[in-house]
């Protein structure tokens, strides 16, 4: 009996360094690929519609506040009136309104220049009764109510007609509200998508692994250690989804940035840049799709987590 | 620590498997389980470890009743149990050193806190060199060792090992048990599993119980 109890079969040193806390899911699997690729594309197309929504509440923000500051006044003359008298009138009773900042007349000339592009230039407009225009520039963000000045214009000088474009503006507000509205719903019916893809992954990673669960509670593991072991599996599977969807709409946005700056200088560029903006996402706009990588990544976590907790609570 | 009364089992509609199993494990007690291949063996085991629940009867384990045991319950309880099991049950994409671990690290133990202890226990079950390989690329003999070290990392109060030498060459299987029965020393009960009847007669103070037709006869050991 002094043999000892076990003799060491081999007394050679362990090898320095080796592996002591390795994921007890298996990382690399064919379902946790797949999952990989589809948590990739819905952040990216998650990603395209968020910064598609913020590019346009931006544009309809800066044309809001651009509009919403400008009225104009019309005056129509009738044969025989002194046309500048009644526009310096205008101007006068304009720039004592307190809601206004500042109004300008246009000359008969600017204002026949107006009419080039729908008559052509070099016509002879003298006998012609070309509407002259003043443009006015109001305080506040187009909120105050320009009743008085309406009516002050109307019982001094009839010919004249105040418009603030706000009718124009709500329109374009209301248009832009709408879309707005229909990408953060498509938001949401991508974040639903990925959840169940998540959802389907989990349940098939909680079955394919069902062996491992079985040891881990036979060596005593708990409910919620199992679970945080799938959470953190399926955290990092998220984050590499998220990483790989969230960088390709990062490089989109940012090509789409470089090409409208090219476009900008192109026939019609001009115009498409006024209505939908400059397709520039501005830094709060990356910083929003780096939240949404962050929120996709957090959300795989959490939702396998809870799948396999509901899961782990079925079993006997 | 263990008391099992009138437990019958069945699966499904069939004929009972084992029925009327009367008896106890008593702490610090050394006992060998055996019968032939088929009658049993490992399903009691498992009814021991509580991953079955009987169809009739009561177990009780360390003084509580199984069948009014909660899952935290049941995870506190299966932290005092060491299990080898007869197919080693180690987690393939592991080392040994962490499936060795792998006990503690459930407990919520940090590494740094056990590593020494692992890594001691590994070598002397002879496994000191091979901490960084796999299940796979072990022999059965060192599946053997590594499962067995597994459920000692703990020091179980009950030690259920279900044919923990079925894999390893008489020398070593004498070597194993000897370390059994110098835990069993240390006041651990264990419960051994195996229809190695030379190796049973080497520890004659063991006590036996024999299963057959479903039924449970018990032979008092020799006193040590």
């Amino acid at each position: 009996m002094n043999e000892p109890l076990v003799e060491p079969l081999l007394a050679a040193e362990p090898e320095p360094g080796f592996e002591t806390h390795a994921p007890l899911i298996p990382g690399d699997s064919v379902t946790g690929r797949a999952l990989v690729v589809v948590i990739a594309i819905m952040t990216f197309l998650a990603c395209l519609t968020a910064g598609a929504a913020l590019l346009v509440a931006d544009a309809s923000q800066a044309w809001r506040s651009d509009v919403v500051r400008d009225a104009m006044i019309q005056v129509k003359p009738r044969p025989g009136e002194d046309v500048d008298s009644l526009v310096a009138k205008a101007v006068s009773l304009a720039t004592q309104a307190p809601q206004v900042e500042s109004a300008h007349a246009l000359s008969r000339a600017e204002s026949e220049k107006l009419l080039d592009p729908w008559l052509g230039a070099g016509l002879d407009f003298s006998q012609l009764p070309v509407p002259r225009v003043i443009l006015v520039r109001l305080r506040g963000q187009g909120s105050e109510d320009l009743a008085p000045l309406r009516q002050a214009l109307a019982s001094a000088v009839p010919q004249a007609a105040l418009d603030d474009h706000r009718m124009w503006a709500a329109r374009l507000g209301t248009m832009a509200d709408a879309i707005v509205t229909l990408a953060a719903a498509l938001f949401a019916l991508m974040i639903v998508a990925m959840g169940t893809a998540i959802g389907f992954a989990t349940r098939g990673a909680v079955a394919g692994n069902r062996e491992i669960v079985e040891v881990l509670h036979l060596v005593g593991a708990s409910d919620a250690f199992i679970a945080k072991e799938f959470q953190a599996h399926f955290r990092r599977l998220g984050f590499r989804g998220a990483l790989i969807g969230g960088l390709a709409a990062i490089a989109f946005f940012a090509c789409a940035s470089l090409l409208s700056v090219w476009w900008a200088h192109t026939p019609g560029g001009g115009e498409i840049a006024a209505m939908f903006g400059s397709f520039a996402l501005r830094f709060s706009g990356y910083l929003a799709l780096v939240a949404v990588c962050a929120a996709v990544t957090l959300l795989t976590g959490l939702l396998s987590r809870e799948i396999v907790m509901r899961h782990l609570q079925t079993l006997q | 620590m263990l008391q099992f009364e009138n437990v019958g089992l069945r699966y499904g509609l069939g004929s009972e498997v084992l029925g009327d199993l009367n008896f106890s494990v008593d702490p610090q007690s050394f006992q060998f389980l055996t019968g032939p291949s088929g009658a049993g063996k490992t399903t009691l085991m498992r009814l021991m470890l509580l991953s079955l629940r009987p169809t009739r009867g009561a177990i009780r384990v360390f003084g509580q009743d199984s069948a009014a045991l909660s899952k935290n319950d049941l995870t506190t309880l299966r932290r005092r149990i060491g299990a080898v099991f007869q197919d080693f049950r180690l987690l393939d994409h592991l080392t040994t050193y962490e499936n060795v671990a792998l006990p503690l690290r459930a407990m919520g133990r940090e590494e740094a806190g056990y590593r020494a202890e692992v890594v001691e226990l590994l070598r002397w079950v002879g496994l000191g060199d091979r901490m960084n390989a796999s299940p796979p690329v072990l022999s059965g003999g060192e599946k053997q060792r590594a499962a067995i070290a597994r459920a000692l990392i703990v020091r179980p109060e009950l030690l259920l090992a279900d044919e923990p030498t079925g894999n390893v060459d008489p020398g070593l299987a004498r070597r194993l048990l000897r370390l059994f029965v110098e835990l069993h020393r240390l006041g651990t009960a264990v419960v051994i599993a195996t229809h190695d009847l030379q190796l049973m007669e080497q520890f004659g103070f063991a006590r036996r119980l024999v299963v057959g037709d479903g039924k449970l006869t018990i032979f008092d050991g020799s006193s040590s």
